[in-house]
């Protein structure tokens, strides 16, 4: 099977969406002639032509809003906004409507949007560029929250992604576009489930996107010490897939959450609720969790990497909960 | 009456047609007041009393294709849109047969049968959402307009510059109207704006913009459909501020502190029913028992729509999670 990069997996998805439905086109900064700040859509411009693939001004609200009211006009936009960071310059469009046209409007007006995004620390590139903000936009309700961990589901997420006639957001960790794996079946991706990727017995290891590969590393080292590790991608944020949360939990009754998030309010926390209020009683031991530190992220190398999680931090929790 | 009327066909139906339009605006209006005392209202409620023309003038130059996105205070343009009384009514007493099932309120009013996309209560929201319905009619190549209300408070927002200068570099087909009433909720629009031309702010962003009296009905939809046929030859943007007075209070917990009464009362005296009935009575084109009869209808439709209203159910509690996502996904 081929190898990619998550990088061209995604381009290829975007251009088969555009290929097979003359009512995709794609608009953010510097998506066109620059070929896309992580070059995702390089070479677009000049398959599609500029109709299809829009730069934009530096106006996230405007370009995200007119996004919106596209998708309620009838075509299937996909927004991308450079960081995570700079759309919270577009929040009020995401929150106040795309997650409430639905709603507002009595189920008459639906916004089948998708909105890409890239997220995550660990490049130094210091407090704005650098944060993991999908365990926020997992808060709202009316938006679908993707986390794409591995080539195949880069390549695979988008197509259901327009496919949904709500707004979906996809948070692509940026550290994730060089990585190489198999293309895979893009056609056998859904973007309801969780899924494993590893399988074990002694503790749970739950995680997404950037993070994955940390946990699967730290699952590796663990298995040194005979310790055997079941990872859990995620894979959507909301709604999470809280059936494959309690069935990796029932199978080894001991949990680790790794979010790259901050730990007040986050992700990690409303999975731990969650795993409290419905396997309280599977548990053998009390959950622990591996989040960023709580601080805006630092520039320098050393003090960013402690900051993030880490596949030593994951190491070092599940032994604590394992009591070796 | 100013503006240019020569391109407007004042016949005495159109001048029975504006007038009408105008009134039952002001008749739904007072009674949603009166329904709020009694408390068959809730939450906010923004009146539109005094801006009548504005609303009812630009909308003669639209078909029944071309969107609009409105504001909170848009009763008036649901009912000129062709959203029906009864199902406006209805939405304001939260029942399900409301237009937009009782899930959006006074703020939120929807109906996409007439192409109405509210109802947006977050000041200049609407705007990057409009262009974004033209993109979409330019893209499937449709010769449809979208018309895009705001208050003057809005030009203060990111997104109103942001918007005006994607729709002119982007050649999107939005008629943007400023209702400039002067006032965003209390502050005046001189302790906000450096710049209080608010159409030179649209010809910054290269966009052809007209500023009208908009207490003058006629003015207002010459100057709507002057801009109306300019979208249509060139598919370019066009903007229009409309001069207008809010003579009630910003929303019903207002105490109206920031404006003076003498100053109310002088609008009131310009205002835009009792300017174009006289005009109207004087050119012999209505006489008032034109009046008792646009009276009586609006009377009969809006005790309907009170009684549609009261006749109708709530949404079951048990639907309570209905409406953030599609039922059926594929």
């Amino acid at each position: 099977m081929t190898d990619l990069t998550y990088r061209e997996a995604m381009r290829g998805a975007i251009r088969t969406a555009m290929q097979e439905d003359e009512r995709v086109f794609l608009m953010g900064e510097d998506v066109g002639h620059y070929g896309g700040c992580y070059a995702v859509t390089k070479g677009l411009l000049e398959e599609f032509g500029p109709q299809r693939i829009r730069d934009t001004p530096l106006s996230e609200s405007a370009f995200t809003g007119a996004g919106i009211g596209a998708a309620m006009n009838g075509v299937r936009p996909i927004v991308e906004i450079m960081t995570c960071n700079f759309s919270l310059l577009a929040l009020d469009q995401i929150m106040n409507n795309a997650a409430t046209m639905r709603h507002m409007s009595g189920g008459q007006v639906t916004v089948p949007i998708v909105i890409r995004m890239a997220t995550g620390g660990g490049r130094q590139l210091a407090a704005q560029h650098s944060h993991s903000l999908e365990g926020w936009y997992a808060h709202i309700p009316g938006l679908r929250v993707l986390a794409p961990a591995t080539v195949e589901d880069a390549g695979g997420m988008l197509g259901p992604a327009l496919a949904d006639p709500d707004p979906v957001l996809i948070f692509e960790n940026a550290l994730l576009y060089n990585e190489t794996g198999p293309a895979g079946d893009p056609g056998s991706v859904d973007i309801d489930h969780a899924a494993i990727r590893r399988e074990g017995s002694d503790i749970s290891l739950i995680t997404y996107g950037g993070s994955l590969g940390k946990t699967l590393a730290a699952a590796g080292q663990l298995a040194g010490d005979g310790i055997d590790a079941e990872v859990l991608d995620l894979r959507v944020l909301r709604p999470l897939d809280d059936d494959a949360i309690l069935a990796t939990l029932a199978k080894t009754r001991r949990c680790v959450i790794v979010d790259e998030g901050w730990r007040s309010g986050s992700l990690s926390a409303e999975i731990m609720a969650r795993i409290v209020e419905q396997g309280f009683w599977t548990l053998d031991a009390p959950l622990a969790r591996v989040c960023s530190e709580e601080v805006p992220i630092p520039y320098a190398a050393h003090l960013e990497e402690a900051a993030l999680p880490s596949a030593e931090k994951i190491v070092t929790a599940a032994r604590t909960v394992l009591g070796r | 009456m100013s503006g240019n009327p020569a391109k407007v066909r004042l016949s005495r139906e159109h001048c029975r047609t504006l007038l009408h339009q105008m009134l039952r605006i002001r008749r739904f209006e007072e009674k949603c007041a009166e329904l709020y005392t009694q408390e068959k209202i809730r939450g906010f409620l923004h009146l539109y009393i005094g801006e009548e023309a504005v609303a009812v003038g630009v909308m003669q130059a639209l078909a029944p294709e071309d969107a609009v996105v409105a504001t909170y205070r848009e009763h008036g343009h649901a009912l000129m849109k062709g959203v029906p009384a009864d199902t406006i009514m209805a939405e304001m007493f939260g029942k399900q047969e409301g237009c937009s099932g009782g899930r959006g309120g006074s703020m939120h009013l929807f109906d996409t049968e007439h192409r109405f996309y509210g109802g947006n209560a977050i000041v200049a929201g609407g705007l990057p959402i409009a262009a974004g319905l033209a993109l979409a009619d330019t893209l499937a190549d449709r010769s449809r307009i979208t018309t895009c209300f705001f208050g003057e408070g809005a030009v203060a927002e990111g997104e109103f510059h942001e918007a005006l200068n994607l729709a002119a570099l982007w050649q999107l087909p939005v008629l943007f109207v400023c209702e400039n009433n002067l006032y965003a909720m209390g502050t005046a629009l001189d302790l906000s704006e450096s710049q209080t031309d608010i159409s030179a702010k649209a010809a910054c962003y290269d966009i052809a913009s007209e500023a009208v009296d908009g207490m003058d009905v006629v003015a207002v939809e010459v100057a709507a459909r002057r801009a109306v046929a300019a979208i249509h030859e060139t598919g370019r943007p066009r903007f229009l501020e409309c001069r207008t007075y809010r003579f009630r209070a910003h929303s019903m917990y207002d105490p109206q502190l920031y404006r003076a009464k003498e100053e109310v009362e002088a609008w009131k005296e310009r205002g835009p029913i009792r300017r174009f009935k006289t005009w109207a009575f004087e050119a012999g084109e209505l006489r008032e028992s034109d009046v008792a009869e646009i009276e009586a209808e609006i009377a009969r439709e809006i005790d309907q729509a009170v009684a549609f209203a009261q006749d109708g159910t709530w949404e079951p509690v048990a639907d309570l999670t209905r409406h953030v996502g599609a039922e059926r996904r594929p």
